[in-house]
């Protein structure tokens, strides 16, 4: 996982996952939920993913789990750019 | 629905005499005096309807989903409160035994709840928090090294007078954030109901619900590990929302089968004439079957995901809009099917008295589109609708 991916998920989460906490002070595996990401929150950070990335998420990936830290969200991209051979978007 | 297992015989034909000869004969006077269904749900302890869906090896029925579905169902033809509180109670113990894990302590309860026939009552709506489940101000405190605290003002607990143990949602800790919630299962003794108002509504009178300020000690161990978004995508809602239905379309098929009876007696004093009424009939009939369609479609779609996959694709956006759609549909066609079947019957069914009386089901089922708002579900799942691909 690269940390230009990484900065960029920052970049995006830090825009649009409306925390509580800046983004900086969080590490890669910190629960984003945690930090005070409301569900509608999540949605908006989803939207911006897809956009940032240039991609889509399926349905299978659109679950709270994928989205809740930014490891969680590198491992989504990475798996649908076929980067990383995850099953269900989760880090292990 | 086709019933193959041999627990879930036993249930049916309980409830099904339960519902006959104890509930329906009681549900005007529990609508009319807005008190506790007590002699319904006293039947269904004594025939121990109230651990039905307990695992066998923790002392329960063992009943399947569909089981206590069709319950809700056969409840909702003859008495809406009792019906609802069989429901309410059913979610709370489904949810635990599906996330329990091992747990010992819930284990035991489990165990406790089927020998004694404990009604639990869900604590989950919050004032200051506008009817969302998803978030909480009360927050467990930390009292002593094995003592935990919380205190919670709910606008709503419904039978809170009457259940014996009361299952709580509040934010983890003190620190958390609104939606860092976990879930406390408070036993009587361990909580304290301090009421706030009255329950005096225009239906669903006897579920009596008014609002409390519960404070509840507990122990650390008393409280549910399982995150909560999990227990609530995989469990409380779906399954809340299956069984509501169920007893909303309970509902509605007794104010269809009242406004059938009806015109079948007009059909027989005025053989061969033109009777409009049946006309009007056929129209609430229709709206009647997609009801029942939608309702067991839920049931059926629900089953399917949680076989498949190990729970997983209940956690997905498509499945949350799903059974949100189940929700806002059969709280949206119950009403319309009670109005029907007034409109069918006329003043007979407009009356509080006789036997084509439907002013009841009217009330009762207009509750459905309030409890969770309809309007909040649609907030949540215009937002969902922009990110989902196929729901």
């Amino acid at each position: 996982m690269s940390d230009e991916l990484h900065g960029e998920i920052r970049r995006v989460v830090a825009e649009h996952a409306r925390l509580s906490v800046d983004v900086d002070t969080l590490a890669d595996d910190s629960d984003l939920f945690a930090a005070g990401m409301t569900s509608h929150a999540s949605v908006n950070l989803m939207l911006a993913l897809e956009d940032a990335f240039d991609l889509e998420f399926p349905d299978r990936m659109l679950t709270r789990g994928v989205f809740d830290s930014v490891n969680a969200i590198a491992a989504a991209i990475g798996e649908l750019n076929g980067l990383a051979p995850s099953s269900n978007g989760h880090q292990p | 629905m086709s019933v193959t297992v041999e627990s879930d015989r036993t249930l049916l034909a309980d409830v099904a005499r339960i519902a006959a000869e104890v509930a329906a004969p009681a549900a005007d006077a529990v609508d009319h005096e807005a008190r506790f269904p007590i002699e319904a749900i006293t039947a269904l302890r004594e025939a121990h309807a109230l651990s039905a869906a307990v695992p066998e090896e923790l002392g329960g029925g063992g009943a399947t989903l569909e089981a206590v579905a069709r319950s809700c169902f056969e409840l909702g033809r003859s008495c809406s409160a009792a019906a609802m509180v069989f429901a309410m109670h059913q979610i709370q113990v489904i949810t635990i035994a599906r996330h329990l894990d091992g747990a010992p302590w819930f284990e035991s309860y489990l165990r406790r709840l089927a020998a004694e026939q404990r009604l639990v009552a869900s604590v989950t709506s919050e004032i200051g928090t506008g009817g969302d489940m998803a978030r909480s101000i009360a927050a467990v405190t930390e009292e002593e090294h094995d003592v935990r605290s919380f205190e919670k003002k709910a606008p709503t607990v419904s039978y809170g007078a009457h259940a014996d143990d009361l299952f709580t949602t509040v934010r983890r800790n003190g620190d958390a954030e609104p939606g860092d919630q976990v879930l406390v299962l408070s036993t009587a003794g361990q909580a304290e109901l301090e009421p706030t108002g009255v329950w005096n509504t225009l239906g669903m009178r006897g579920t009596c619900s008014p609002g409390f300020v519960v404070r509840a000690r507990f122990a650390p161990e008393q409280i549910l590990a399982a995150p909560f978004s999990t227990v609530m995508n995989q469990s409380l809602v779906p399954v809340s929302h299956i069984l509501w239905s169920h007893v909303w379309l309970g509902i509605a098929t007794e104010a269809f089968e009242r406004a059938r009876a009806f015109v079948r007696s007009s059909a027989r004093q005025r053989p061969g004439e033109p009777l409009p009424a049946a006309h009007r009939l056929s129209n609430v009939m229709a709206e009647l079957t997609l009801l029942r369609s939608e309702v067991a479609q839920g049931l059926q779609d629900f089953t399917s995901e949680d076989e498949e996959s190990g729970r997983e694709r209940l956690l997905t956006m498509a499945s949350i809009l799903r059974f949100n759609n189940l929700k806002l549909a059969a709280s949206e066609h119950t009403p319309r099917v009670c109005e029907g079947a007034l409109e069918v019957i006329g003043i007979l069914g407009y009356r509080n008295d006789g036997p084509y009386s439907v002013g009841r089901h009217l009330r009762d089922a207009l509750s459905a589109r309030l409890m969770v708002a309809n309007e909040r579900i649609h907030t949540t799942d215009a937002a969902l609708l922009l990110i989902a691909k196929e729901a």
